[in-house]
């Protein structure tokens, strides 16, 4: 009996607790996106500093964007395939469903995952070792709002190029369908394309673009935050980094679900 | 001239500085001493508002830079150049984008304006060859320097450095002092270093402060620092086996 309800009173504890410090990093983060436009410096500023975060996050990330996204589609294409047993279902259903697959789930999601992977580290790792090396404190010194400057133009490039390459994801993983398709003799030409043409709902292509927006704001901001309180050393750097990543798949998996329910 | 009056900072439970007051005059270059964990980094962060203190104030001419409003905390900053310990400089920067950074941010001046400015003071601390390497292809004294570069180009009242000797030869070490000890007289500057190395102290120390587990113990000049009476004083300068002898 005693037994049973220290048990019962540690647990509530326990979650107490785990509440109070998730309420505790939640408020450090709305704070932190607070500071990105207090204070901020002049927009002239950030227009150089966004085009090369575009260059950084988006141009540098299309190699592995290509890679997983034409594989991803072909792997769908032929795993379809091999799960369509029926004679009387057409072909064409395998590009229908390599279609929609990719553009509600598999482009957006899988592509900011890997993202969060790629773009989540690089920032969390940047500002870290400028936080370590006190690069952040010589921008305060002068006066300069750092978060602002150092992550802002971050979270703006991401909210660009995410979208961006999202849509290259779409179009890589349904043309890997096609070719894993049609090389592997799955399904001929015509029936990949007249699948992919039928019962098409436009929206699909708006809630992928939603997703993408929300992911990478989720992304580069929880990967900042961790990044720009950094303290310690190198080890703290590389903590900080794997904390961004894990945090930042959490946020986008928990988002996905969300604005599947929200918006379909 | 800087002043600060009573400074006050704990860290959870730790008390770092507890009750500093002091004055730094323009054309000195002043010291901060003490060995590691004594609380010297902090009070700099304190002076230069990376810190904010329990109690206390730090006055620039009689401005409160800690309570005073956006604007006048604006202004003394801008005032401020400051040397951080390893240089802190922008590693995706060339040396010269580092020393023009400050003008490109807080000034109006046009681009041959600030590439003129930047690459004087790149020349000033012996650097002009170096202007366009990458900070991680230039050593650490060379760092310095560069740091240096940029906390004076924006023409500065107040000269901050975290121990610029740390990590040096002593030559080198010796051209930072020589270096510091220049400006500071060329451009009247009130300048105060962090530091525990006794070269620095007898060369540069027009005024020094000795801080000992976050409380200022002794107060003086390169001078008087030999005949002080403060035991830990005594005890933190003779630690070097060679003074010692040269005591003896």
């Amino acid at each position: 009996m005693f037994l049973a309800r220290y048990a019962q009173n540690r647990s509530i504890f326990t979650v107490v607790l785990l509440l109070f410090v998730l309420m505790h990093h939640l408020g450090r983060y709305f704070i932190f996106l607070g500071s990105l436009f207090r204070n901020r410096e002049k927009l002239g500023v950030y227009s150089k500093l966004v085009l090369e975060e575009c260059v950084q996050i988006g141009i540098n990330s299309v190699f592995i964007v290509s890679i997983v996204s034409t594989f991803i589609g072909a792997v769908t294409c032929v795993q379809t395939a091999y799960n369509l047993v029926s004679p009387l279902v057409p072909l064409s259903i395998i590009a229908v469903i390599v279609r929609d697959s990719t553009i509600l789930e598999l482009a957006p999601t899988i592509t900011c995952v890997v993202l969060s992977g790629k773009v989540g580290s690089n920032i969390a790792g940047g500002l870290g070792t400028m936080r370590i090396t006190e690069q952040i404190d010589a921008l305060e010194v002068m006066g300069i709002n750092s978060s602002s400057y150092l992550v802002l133009p971050k979270v703006l490039a991401s909210m660009i190029m995410f979208p961006m390459l999202v849509i290259l994801a779409g179009f890589l993983s349904i043309y890997g369908g096609y070719i894993a398709g049609t090389a592997a003799d799955i399904i001929t030409p015509e029936d990949y394309v007249s699948g992919l043409r039928s019962d098409f709902k436009p929206f699909s292509i708006t809630f992928a673009l939603i997703k993408s927006v929300v992911f990478a704001f989720l992304i580069s901001t929880i990967s900042s935050f961790k990044g720009y309180y950094t303290s310690g050393g190198a080890l703290e750097v590389g903590q900080a980094s794997t904390a961004a990543v894990t945090n930042s798949c959490i946020a986008v998996l928990a988002a996905d679900f969300l604005l599947a329910q929200l918006l379909l | 001239m800087i002043e600060i009056k009573n400074i006050q900072k704990t860290f959870g439970e730790r008390t770092i500085l507890s009750g500093i007051s002091g004055k730094f005059l323009p054309g000195d270059t002043s010291l901060i001493i003490g060995g590691s964990g004594t609380g010297k980094s902090v009070l700099l962060k304190c002076m230069i508002g990376l810190v904010k203190p329990e109690e206390g104030q730090v006055l620039y001419n009689g401005r409160d830079f800690l309570t005073g409003d956006e604007d006048t905390q604006k202004a003394i900053r801008r005032e401020m150049g400051v040397l951080f310990q390893g240089g802190a400089l922008f590693d995706s920067k060339t040396v010269l984008e580092n020393v023009g950074f400050p003008l490109d941010m807080l000034t109006d001046m046009g681009t041959a304006e600030k590439i003129d400015r930047a690459k004087f003071c790149l020349q000033r601390v012996g650097l002009e060859a170096a202007a366009d390497r990458m900070p991680s292809e230039i050593s650490g004294g060379m760092k310095k320097r560069v740091g240096i570069a940029r906390a004076i180009v924006m023409n500065p009242k107040y000269l901050f450095c975290d121990e610029p000797n740390s990590g040096l030869d002593p030559l080198t070490s010796i051209k930072i002092d020589e270096l510091i000890r220049e400006i500071t007289d060329e451009f009247k500057i009130t300048t105060v270093v962090i530091t525990h190395d006794m070269n620095s102290m007898m060369e540069i120390g027009e005024k020094i402060l000795f801080l000992y587990q976050g409380k200022k113990l002794w107060e003086g000049t390169s001078s008087t620092i030999t005949k002080s009476s403060v035991a830990e004083l005594n005890e933190f300068i003779y630690a070097n086996k060679l003074l010692r002898d040269t005591k003896a």
